[in-house]
């Protein structure tokens, strides 16, 4: 058997794999975070459940409606993104004003409301989601078996992370996004209609969690604490990266995701809480973050 | 005299409790340019930004080629007309020097277009890939004034741009400014350098703890110069 660094290869590749997978989730959710907090500075603790929504509208959308895994990786996303919209225009725009911390409450609330809404009607336990039947079975790499799956999701998150980048770095609509980060009265008073961006920027966010949700329900369950688990983590990500830095949400996804799968390697006792240590020191080193402009 | 293009009439405003407008009356005809003196505090920028709409806490009332703007969303002024371009330049780091300039949406015909722009600030042309805030004082300044000029706004309400920039490149602005006029562009312009001021503006208004207490034309102000003095403390 071949070794490197005293591991087999097959173990090194296989916690490889599951730490771009790991990574590929934390990149998208984080992603979704990083845009909202850029430009509402709102910390969004829903991003969670709204990762949970996701995975439970492409469920329902299968059960119910008969409507397959493609459709759902379509329509899932725009359904939770409206409901956010809503949200925000009913709810959440009203806090802006305030402390950021009232945004930050109503967000850890509206979580609460919607899992615990979640919980009542279908349960705590999860509930399966095949994958779709082009992406069953393996490959064989020569060194790994790659289940089909698990490397469409690494290819669909990095396509959708690399969109969203291209949205806002080479777009009209990201250049407004970029200047309202920066000064969004200025570009109000330029007649951008801002509090429509605002809406635009959350529902952005959270179709990002749905989409990230529709995504893991083959490879996790689908189950109403799905997204609570994850998003503790996330939330170390988009520190480390810095908050609201796009690039920053992303390659630290990915990366934060590669070190814990290698983690589980070399030293499995540290891989749960291995985030959170790099999270600390790179708190005491460069608190802006690794990617974060210092405020 | 036909209606002016912009009239305002007992201007309050308030920053939280404070009340710093003090009943404001202004007028200025379409093509004029007016310039607001004052020093440090007296309420210019506050004046423009509660034109804008910026400021929401005012009273009284402000009216645009006819229309009564207290009313009107912050994003909606600028699309009946008015461009500002603030004190602080207001040039965003995270955008090109070219994405600044096409920031701001168009509101109607008749604005420059990006060669016109480019002619009239050949720096801004050779440095449009810049991040925007790596563009020197005076150049920030081409860029702020540039990108409303874009839009096609028929009033521009420019608060102080000569502050803090080189004497060559004041002169730069100032011949800037008498194109635009040329143009037949109604300008609002806060000073503190009123010998630049005079070069350009039609009219003067001075600005004292947020009222205007004097307002003469051009052709008066060897007559006041005294009075300048001793009011601007120069």
């Amino acid at each position: 058997m071949t070794m490197i660094f005293g591991v087999p290869v097959q173990a090194l590749m296989g916690q490889l794999l599951v730490g771009l997978i790991n990574g590929s989730f934390y990149a998208l959710l984080s992603l979704g975070l990083a845009v909202i907090f850029g430009l509402l500075r709102v910390i969004n603790f829903a991003h969670g459940a709204q990762y949970m929504l996701g995975a439970f509208a492409a469920l329902l959308l299968l059960t119910v409606g008969g409507i397959n895994y493609w459709l759902a990786l379509l329509l899932a996303p725009v359904i939770v993104g409206v409901f956010a919209a809503l949200v925000e225009k009913t709810m959440l725009s009203r806090l802006y004003k305030l402390d950021p911390l009232y945004g930050l409450l109503f967000t850890f609330g509206l979580a609460l409301a919607i899992e615990g809404t979640f919980r009542y009607f279908f349960g705590a336990s999860g509930k399966p989601y095949a994958p779709p039947a082009q992406l069953t079975g393996a490959v064989n790499l020569g060194f790994m078996f790659l289940p089909i799956y698990r490397g469409w999701v690494v290819v669909a998150s990095l396509a959708v992370c690399i969109a969203v980048w291209l949205l806002i770095e080479k777009t009209k609509l990201g250049a407004y996004l970029r200047a309202a980060t920066e000064n969004p009265t200025l570009v109000q008073a330029f007649g951008v209609n801002v509090p429509l961006l605002l809406t635009l920027t959350y529902a952005l966010g959270a179709g990002l969690a749905g989409f990230a949700g529709v995504l893991a329900a083959p490879v996790y369950q689908v189950s109403p604490l799905m997204g609570s688990n994850l998003i503790i983590i996330v939330f170390a990500v988009v520190v480390v990266g810095g908050m609201g830095s796009i690039l920053g949400a992303i390659v630290t996804g990915y990366m934060l995701g590669v070190v814990e799968g290698l983690t589980k390697v070399f030293y499995p006792e540290a891989s749960n809480i291995v985030i959170f240590v790099i999270m600390a020191i790179v708190l005491i080193l460069r608190p802006a973050g690794l990617f974060g402009k210092d405020a | 005299m036909s209606a002016p293009l912009l009239n305002v009439r007992d201007l309050h405003a308030w920053y939280g409790e404070s009340h710093v407008l003090h009943g404001v009356n202004l007028t200025v005809a379409e093509g004029e340019m007016i310039c607001i003196l004052g020093r440090n505090g007296m309420g210019k920028t506050t004046t423009l930004r509660s034109i804008m709409g910026i400021l929401r806490k005012r009273s009284g009332r402000i009216e645009f080629a006819g229309r009564d703007m207290t009313a009107v969303a912050l994003h909606q002024t600028a699309r009946a007309g008015l461009g500002f371009v603030p004190e602080e330049r207001g040039i965003f780091a995270s955008l090109s020097v070219e994405e600044n300039l096409m920031l701001p949406p168009k509101v109607a015909e008749g604005g420059m277009s990006v060669e016109e722009i480019y002619d009239l600030f050949p720096n801004l042309k050779e440095r449009r890939n810049s991040q925007g805030t790596k563009l020197s004082g005076g150049e920030q300044q081409m860029l702020a004034m540039a990108r409303i000029l874009r839009t096609g706004a028929r009033c521009l309400l420019l608060d102080e741009p000569t502050e803090g920039l080189a004497p060559v490149i004041i002169q730069a602005i100032g011949e800037v400014l008498q194109k635009l006029k040329g143009r037949g562009m109604t300008v609002v312009l806060v000073e503190q350098n009123f010998r630049f001021a005079a070069k350009v503006a039609d009219r003067f208004y001075l600005m004292d703890h947020g009222r205007m207490t004097a307002e003469f034309p051009v052709a008066e102000l060897p007559a006041q110069m005294d009075m300048l003095h001793r009011e601007l403390g120069v």
